[in-house]
């Protein structure tokens, strides 16, 4: 019964992380997904986030704190707010730079303002307390659940340990619902959006830029809106990490953990395709953990183990653009014959 | 200062030439190219031991801190580098070369994490070196100026393959070809040019100049480290859109002005800052001349 | 005798069909011109010749011997160069090397080729060491032309070669053309020019829509009323 109950809390830290990837994956799909934008800098979208949120809800600096500004201890919707707003600035400049270029700018750019934030999280120490990161960054509405955990336990103190051992978790599965619920609405808005004729357009500037063009439509405004929302999406998720794991530093955010599985996850869910970007996030999430457990077995140091699991993802990106390039589920096809198809040539 | 932007420039340019001939060739933003560099510089480590094995004479040559043996790694692993970046071209990019340049990036991002974590897996994330004993090599003046014997080597070892590279695509025909494959490859296919044979080049002459600049970077820093070439990777990127893409002599003239400007830089801002530096240059030139100084693709 | 045919050729980009059938012939030493209203698949048709697209029916026969299908490096090899509508030259190489990448597969000593190139087209002498992109038009057009004449091949595909250029350098193509059809390579071209193309082919098809609609001596058609009201705005 424990060991159930063990790995049911499990599952929910499991599902919080994956969720807070499937948040990612969705940012993405509607960048790349649905318009084809090229976004290799999400984790310095993912941190941006953070570190707004963390900010503007953390407490004020104590006196071992190198940092001497932040910790407005605001609620948390303002927090996810502001990291909405805050990665949404940072997409403006950098899509107003690159996007009215080929594709690859756009990647290449994302890259450099990833590297860019990197290095203002380690060395701006006034403001993210550099590599001693922010602490104490406040769950939401934690204090009630807890008090009303400790009010459980104490009106019922021969519940059985089982029961104690889930109701003591209480709030991982409060901030699960809390990420679902979120995932959830996000599908939901993702699947409107490119319904709509504003997706459509999205999806025709994937297909074919110049035909859009040549049909009287502002690409490059497409583009922008598409490619700021989806990093004020991946800002949500880093507020989302941050209120959960209460502390974060410049090393939370390595382009691998950020980037890397994002793009896999995507790619293998299937880009273009809102459930696929949560299946996806959720497989390779499973994954990832998985060869955790298993590198329990493996006779190797835990640097070694962590290449190797890096090595395991990055065979499995491979082994899916070629064989399953579609991704596992596949874009979702469309009944839009608005924008044809044929392509102009001489 | 400027002693040091022009060996970082060598180094960048190295990186970005080749850089640059397989994004104009190939048509695709090679982000494993870096660590290409990494690799290059970790086989050369291999082949070092090698030779210590083998007992291969130390000969030094003057002043440097190195001997032969150093050299022939370094040529080894360039040759060695080309072989690796083939096999990685038949065994993955050439079944994606269908499905278009951003699957062929996405492909690239793949092999860049896989590559970084093989050499991680085996040699671990500390550094390694090419020499045990730290040897001092002494600073000779140059024209008013200290350098050392190491740092001449690299500058005139990079000025060296560049102008090998230049003979190579001036005055052979494959390299010609590479040239016009780079500029219009449909034409370059129905005039009968050998596609998959300028191919095959392109990877060789890019993959061989990334482990020098690789090995040569090692050499000045005296170490390298899993993550050396992926460092490197915004720099080249930044030499390489200053040039214009596909342009291999714009990427020499981007690869020194980023060295010298990141060199420079630390005039007047943070050292620690240093690697925005490429990232600034290039934020300008996309707004002001994305096509790069020399008119790229 | 048949240099090149293409019978009954079905091909298309992707799902679309674009040629129904498309019959075209051009005998040895002949100029064949192809027009047609834009987006008749004429350009298809040239592609599809030399192997760029694959025919999902119909045949294309060089001198009796069936090529259907093969690879363009192939075709080239076999005596059909080709000189696309756009982008027909390496910008950034020179009008020399041009040349020289024409004759890529070319084993032996091109040299005498290329003042041959230089005597039908002198302008290009003069500006041998200069980068193509550099170029006028009309030279252009002659680097491009020269090129695909390296490998002396027994007929060139030309795809509008007098597209957007001065009247003059119309005329002036046009004779060139002419000149290098009587050195014995047959020609097939697509044209806009119509007159021009009809006045200076053997044949002449009129291609719509993807299918033919008429075909006849040159001359024919340009006296041809229907021709006339159609395409000649007569
Ligand atoms: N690369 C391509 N992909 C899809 N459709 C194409 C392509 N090239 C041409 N087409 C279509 O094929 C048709 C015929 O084009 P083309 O052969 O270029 O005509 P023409 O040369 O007679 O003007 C046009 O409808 C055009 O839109
Ligand atoms: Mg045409």
């Amino acid at each position: 019964m424990e060991s159930i109950i063990g790995v049911l809390n499990y599952g929910a830290f499991f599902a919080i992380t994956a969720g807070i990837y499937a948040i990612l994956c969705l940012g993405l799909n509607i960048q790349w997904g649905y318009t084809g934008l090229f976004n290799i800098g999400i984790a310095g979208f993912y941190a941006v986030g953070a570190y707004t949120s963390a900010l503007l809800c953390g407490p004020p600096p104590g006196p071992l704190d190198w940092r001497t500004v932040g910790g407005l201890g605001l609620p948390f919707p303002v927090g996810v707010l502001g990291a909405i707003l805050m990665c949404g600035i940072v997409a403006l400049f950098i899509g107003f730079i690159s996007l009215r270029l080929k594709e690859d700018y756009l990647a290449i750019a994302t890259i450099g303002i990833a590297e860019v934030i990197r290095l203002i999280l380690k060395n701006e120490s006034w403001l993210t307390n550099s590599v001693w990161g922010l602490k104490h960054i406040p769950p939401p509405l934690h204090s009630p659940i807890q008090r009303g955990i400790s009010g459980f336990l104490s009106a019922n103190p021969d519940a059985s340990v089982a029961v104690k051992a889930l109701i003591s978790k209480s709030y991982n599965w409060f901030y699960l619902g809390l990420v679902l619920g979120i995932v959830a609405i996000l599908y939901w808005v993702s699947e409107r959006s490119i319904r709509s004729p504003w997706g459509r357009v999205l999806r025709a500037i994937r297909e074919d830029e110049t035909v859009v063009s040549a049909a009287g439509k502002n690409v490059f405004r497409f583009k922008m809106q598409s490619f700021v929302l989806g990093s004020m999406i991946m800002g949500m998720a880093g507020s989302l990490y941050a209120h959960y794991a209460m502390f974060i530093d410049a090393n939370s955010f390595e382009p691998l953990y950020g980037t890397f599985l994002v793009w896999v996850m995507l790619i293998a869910g299937g880009s273009g395709n809102s459930k696929g970007a949560i299946l996806g996030a959720f497989i390779i999430w499973g994954i990832w953990a998985g060869t955790d457990f298993m590198s329990g077995y493996l006779a190797l140091s835990a640097i070694r183990v962590a290449s190797l699991r890096i090595i395991t993802i990055a065979i499995l990106l491979e082994l899916v653009l070629l064989l399953r390039p579609s991704g596992l589920l596949g874009e979702e096809k469309f009944v839009s014959k608005m924008m044809g198809k044929s392509k102009r040539g001489g | 200062m400027v002693i040091y932007g022009l060996i970082s420039g060598s180094i960048i340019t190295l990186g970005a030439v080749g850089l640059s001939l397989t994004y104009g060739i190939l048509n695709f933003a090679n982000f494993a190219h870096g660590d290409i560099m990494t690799l290059g510089a970790f086989l050369a480590l291999i082949c070092l031991t090698l030779m210590q094995a083998l007992r291969i004479p130390a000969t030094t040559f003057g002043a440097l801190s190195f001997g032969l043996p150093m050299v022939l790694a370094l040529m080894m692993a360039m040759v060695l580098t080309g072989g690796v970046a083939i096999l990685i071209d038949r065994i993955l990019y050439r079944r994606l070369r269908k499905s278009g340049r951003i699957v062929l990036l996405i492909a690239s991002v793949g092999v860049a994490f896989g590559l970084r974590n093989v050499i991680q897996f085996i040699w671990g994330p500390l550094p390694q070196y090419y020499s045990a004993e730290i040897q001092l090599a002494r600073k000779i003046p140059l024209l008013g100026i200290r350098i050392k014997p190491d740092q001449i080597f690299i500058i005139g070892l990079a000025a060296f393959l560049v102008g090998m590279l230049h003979l190579f695509l001036q005055k052979t025909k494959t390299g010609k070809a590479m040239r016009a494959a780079s500029d219009n490859i449909e034409l370059a296919r129905v005039s009968g040019i050998n596609i998959d044979r300028v191919i095959l080049y392109t990877w060789i002459i890019g993959a061989a100049l990334a482990a020098a600049a690789g090995i040569l970077g090692g050499l000045e820093n005296k170490f390298i480290t899993p993550n050396s070439g992926w460092e490197m990777l915004l720099p080249i990127f930044a030499a390489v859109i200053l040039g214009g893409i596909g342009s291999p002599y714009g990427a020499i003239a981007g690869g020194m002005i980023i060295g010298l400007s990141e060199e420079i830089s630390t005039a007047f801002i943070s050292t620690a800052y240093k690697p925005a530096v490429p990232f600034v240059i290039m934020v300008a030139v996309l707004l002001i001349k994305p096509r790069g100084l020399f008119g790229g693709k | 005798m048949a240099l090149l045919e293409a019978k009954r050729i079905t091909a298309g980009y992707g799902e679309t069909e674009i040629l129904h059938r498309v019959f075209v012939k051009v005998n040895e030493g002949e100029i064949v011109s192809i027009v047609g209203p834009n987006g008749a698949g004429k350009s298809t048709l040239l592609k599809t010749i030399l192997g760029l697209l694959k025919p999902r029916e119909g045949k294309v026969i060089l001198e009796a011997e069936d090529i259907t299908g093969l690879d363009p490096d192939r075709i080239v090899r076999k005596g059909i160069c080709y000189v696309p509508q756009t982008d027909n030259v390496f910008a950034s190489l020179t009008v020399e090397e041009n040349l020289e990448m024409g004759a890529f597969i070319r084993k032996d000593n091109y040299q005498n080729r290329i003042q041959e190139i230089y005597t039908i087209f002198p302008d290009l002498e003069e500006r041998r060491k200069d980068r193509a992109g550099k170029l006028s038009g009309g030279q252009r057009q002659m680097v491009a032309i020269g090129r695909a004449l390296m490998l002396e091949p027994k007929i060139i595909l030309l795809d509008e070669p007098s597209a957007s250029l001065a009247p003059k350098l119309v005329r002036l193509i046009f004779q060139k053309i002419s000149e290098i059809n009587r050195s014995g390579v047959g020609i097939l071209m697509v044209e806009q020019n119509i007159r021009e193309a009809l006045r200076i082919a053997d044949q002449a098809y009129v291609l719509a829509m993807g299918r033919n609609r008429f075909h006849d001596t040159g001359q024919a058609l340009l006296n041809n009323q229907e021709v006339g009201k159609l395409y000649l705005g007569d």
